[in-house]
């Protein structure tokens, strides 16, 4: 703690130091990727109500015009990722291997591209209210993985109130550099969004925090940073998992979001920088959100990148880009290696939630596969690197006996939020946040029955 | 299903492991004994060599016959009983029977470790149950004492270490004597300083000597360099807690210091007590076994003072001249206790609220 105020850099404790892996990619810019045959718009990319399809069968449609509308408040609306014509509305396979309702399009090889839908907007002239509905119709979610609707995260409850925005520019997953890369191409549109949400939730000032590790991208941020704005941009330490919501307010403001409550209870809001950047870019043009960056990376693929491409693309079609070795491939994982989920299957789209597609190999699982599990010997590593300060040692025996109660009332089960870092350090491999995922799975279930 | 559908793994996050693991910590610690056991050899000959290696035989059998009584698949690949038979064997006097010694390394297995359930989940040290078992049933053979760097040990035994079992270990008198030692009182620094203070032998004895080892004691405890080597190495690796020894160490120096500086002409210097007997030892290699200290910081630091304190008050206001091992048990036995009042406030948990239960 000492030693990182004496560097000037913020952060909380605990946490872990993984390898970074980001030197194939970072130093890349971002390249826009060819339209996939065809793609596939799941109705449900967000948390929240599906979203109600407006097209049919065989109907024409123009990249950008709505295909699907908001089922309620939380829910967003879907946007045509290309010029094409709608091949069906139905079931297609989804990331959790599961069958959901989806649109799918097949872009016109000879289209322009071009998007028609949209007619400046000045964002100085709409209201509070008009600025969230405005967020809403842009269909964007958290782009840093959690793919919350946005505009309710800017919907205050009643008697609430934000005076910090936080933007997350932390990107502290390894392999991932989607953030970094927006950060350095797009800062202009970081900042118009960081507005945007800004006068929707009526804070006073906007904090952009990066890690150490991406010192361009400070760079670059400082340098762009609107004059006569509440604007700051601060450097934090590189360390996992600095980027999580609680952590970074940890950090920089030094408050703590109280034990299951939201950022908004210490009046804080964070964003993720690309939810921001595509905000300040579409908002204003009232545009849909139809395609994201994503990093696509690891020794699977020969052409490792930073690829903005249409939603809706078949993994398939973005690894075959991107050199897909094919042979030896062990796991495809949809973001982060620390939190992202490993698919069964390349037969799925990037939807709007995917941050990054790393492909592993056999020899690039490093000590996952054929990896002894012992007895928890309470070495207490994992102790000192839970950021929320929880006993997942505790935790993990009382998990193994079936103590799920305990676990929930005695040490706090429910604060776990599955960064990963005990399963990360456990030198006895024990699978604690699996373990976790099943006692709070569990513990829900009972709740809801009792 | 494609070829390829079928070599894509499944798994839940995290898809990395940092690379340390509990086979390679149970090695390194073993990796870090070995230059203790090397001199324990070097100063007390063939018999040394032979008790470490009964030892470790005695634990790594008993682990094996143990997982085959409890039909689980065996644990000899973790090193943690190889880890306990040697720790045991180094706390030993010189001349200790062997078959005792293998008894020991039975006792410290079966009952300090597989009646609990095995690795992770034993209360006490296991090593120090089988010295505790040891001292009980053999107290006259754990306090004989042997003087380090005699001529011959490295080809002859010293003769109670063949004794038979159940029947009188010979004495050690002659073979020291034949050695060219006059006047050999078989006692330790410990029991110098606990039974003939001030004396001229108490006044021989230097920090140096403690330091560097030419002293009498049990096989591993005599050189408080090696040991601090050894548990440096481990700290560096991070493979043990310094909070351990330092806390240990500084619970003991403390209170030996205010000790020492209430009456100088009654008790030993802070440094006497820092490095003889089995302190260096103790704190390096014993407290910091992990299964049987707290995970929680605070509560480490707590458990290694309290350990250090009742380290000296044995020592010193005790009936015994070394308290090492008792101090260590009972910081074992408090151990559930302490991890139980210091569990870490959680982020975001609210002030006032108490865990029930």
């Amino acid at each position: 703690m000492l030693l990182s105020s004496l560097r000037g850099n913020k952060t909380f404790s605990h946490g872990i130091h993984p390898p970074e892996n980001k030197e194939a990619t970072e130093g890349q810019s971002i390249r826009r990727l060819p339209f996939a045959p065809v793609l596939i718009v799941p109705l449900s990319q967000h948390t929240g109500a599906p979203a109600k399809p407006i097209v049919r069968a065989g109907q024409e449609v123009v990249r950008g015009e709505p295909i699907a509308e908001a089922a309620g408040f939380v829910s967003v609306p879907m946007h045509a990722p290309a010029t094409g014509v709608v091949e069906r509305v139905g079931l297609a396979r989804d990331a959790r291997g599961d069958m959901s309702p989806a649109i799918v399009i097949r872009p016109y090889p000879a289209a322009s591209q071009h998007i028609l839908y949209g007619a400046e907007v000045d964002i100085e002239s709409l209201s509070r209210e008009e600025l969230i509905r405005a967020v809403q119709a842009t269909g964007v979610v958290g782009l840093g993985g959690a793919a919350f609707p946005t505009h309710v995260k800017l919907s205050l409850p009643e008697g609430k109130s934000v005076d910090t925005i936080i933007v997350n520019g932390c990107e502290c997953e390894p392999y991932l550099t989607t953030d970094h890369r927006v950060m350095i191409e797009t800062p202009e549109d970081i900042y118009k969004g960081a507005r945007i949400v800004m006068r929707a939730m009526g804070a006073q000032r906007v904090i952009v925090a990066v890690e150490t590790n991406k010192p361009d991208a400070a760079e670059r941020l400082c340098a762009s940073l609107p004059t006569g704005q509440p604007f700051s941009v601060e450097v934090c330490e590189t360390k996992y998992p600095q980027g999580a919501e609680k952590m970074l307010i940890k950090a920089l403001v030094n408050r703590e979001v109280p034990s299951g409550g939201l950022p908004l209870d210490v009046g804080t809001a964070v964003f993720n920088v690309a939810t921001l950047a595509q905000i300040g870019n579409l908002l204003p043009k009232r545009q849909g959100l139809i395609e994201r960056v994503v990093t696509v990376t690891g020794p699977g693929v020969r052409k490792p990148g930073n690829y903005l491409m249409a939603l809706g693309t078949p993994l398939r079609f973005v690894l075959n880009e991107c050199g897909y070795r094919g042979d030896n491939v062990t796991q495809i994982i949809l973001g982060g290696p620390m939190m992202g989920t490993a698919v069964a299957s390349p037969d799925i789209p990037v939807t709007k939630g995917v941050t990054g597609i790393l492909v592993l190999t056999k020899e690039d699982l490093p000590g996952v596969d054929g990896r002894k599990v012992y007895a928890c010997i309470r070495c207490g590593t994992c102790v000192r690197s839970c950021p929320m300060h929880l006993n997942p040692s505790e935790l993990g025996l009382l998990a193994r006996k079936r103590e799920y109660a305990e676990m929930v009332d005695r040490y706090h089960l429910m604060d776990c939020f599955e960064c990963g870092c005990c399963s990360y350090v456990c030198p006895s491999n024990i699978p604690l946040v699996q373990y976790f995922r099943i006692a709070k799975a569990v513990s829900r279930k009972r709740k809801a029955n009792a | 299903m494609s070829a390829e559908s079928r070599t894509i793994e499944l798994r839940s996050s995290p898809h990395i492991r940092a690379g340390l693991s509990t086979d390679a910590i149970m090695l390194n610690v073993v990796y870090a004994l070995v230059p203790v056991c090397l001199f324990a050899v070097a100063a007390f000959g063939l018999s040394a060599a032979l008790m470490l290696a009964v030892a470790a035989g005695s634990c790594l059998l008993t682990e094996r016959l143990m997982c085959r009584m409890g039909r689980q698949p065996s644990t000899l690949g973790d090193y943690s009983a190889l880890v306990t038979g040697l720790l045991l064997g180094l706390t030993l006097p010189p001349g200790f029977p062997l078959w005792m010694t293998a008894l020991g390394g039975f006792v410290s297995i079966a009952l300090g470790k597989a009646l609990f359930g095995g690795l992770g989940h034993n209360v006490f040290n296991p090593a120090l149950v089988g010295r505790a078992f040891l001292q009980a049933a053999f107290p006259a053979a754990i306090t004989e004492w042997t003087p380090a760097f005699i001529t011959g040990r490295l080809t002859t035994c010293i003769p109670s270490t063949l004794a038979f079992p159940f029947m009188k270990a010979p004495s050690i008198d002659a073979y020291v004597a034949n050695a060219g030692i006059d006047g050999w009182s078989g006692a330790t620094p410990l029991m110098i300083m606990k039974f003939r203070f001030g004396s001229e032998a108490f006044d021989a004895i230097t920090t140096q000597g403690l330091f560097l080892g030419s002293v009498a004691g049990s096989l591993g405890e005599t050189c408080a360099l090696l040991i601090l080597i050894g548990g440096a190495y481990l700290i560096a690796r991070r493979m043990m807690d310094w909070r351990i020894p330092v806390g240990m160490l500084g619970g003991a120096f403390a209170l030996s210091s205010v000790f020492y500086l209430m009456d100088t002409s009654r008790y030993p210097t802070p440094f006497f007590m820092l490095f003889s007997g089995g302190l260096m030892l103790g704190a390096v290699f014993m407290a910091t076994d992990m299964v049987t200290s707290p995970t929680t910081t605070a509560g480490t630091w707590v458990y290694s003072i309290v350990i250090g304190l009742f380290t000296v008050i044995i020592r010193l206001k005790g009936g015994l001249p070394e308290g090492v091992m008792y101090a260590i048990l009972l910081g074992n036995a408090l151990t559930p206790l302490i991890n139980n009042v210091t569990q870490p406030r959680i982020y975001g948990a609210k002030r006032e609220t108490k865990a029930e239960g």
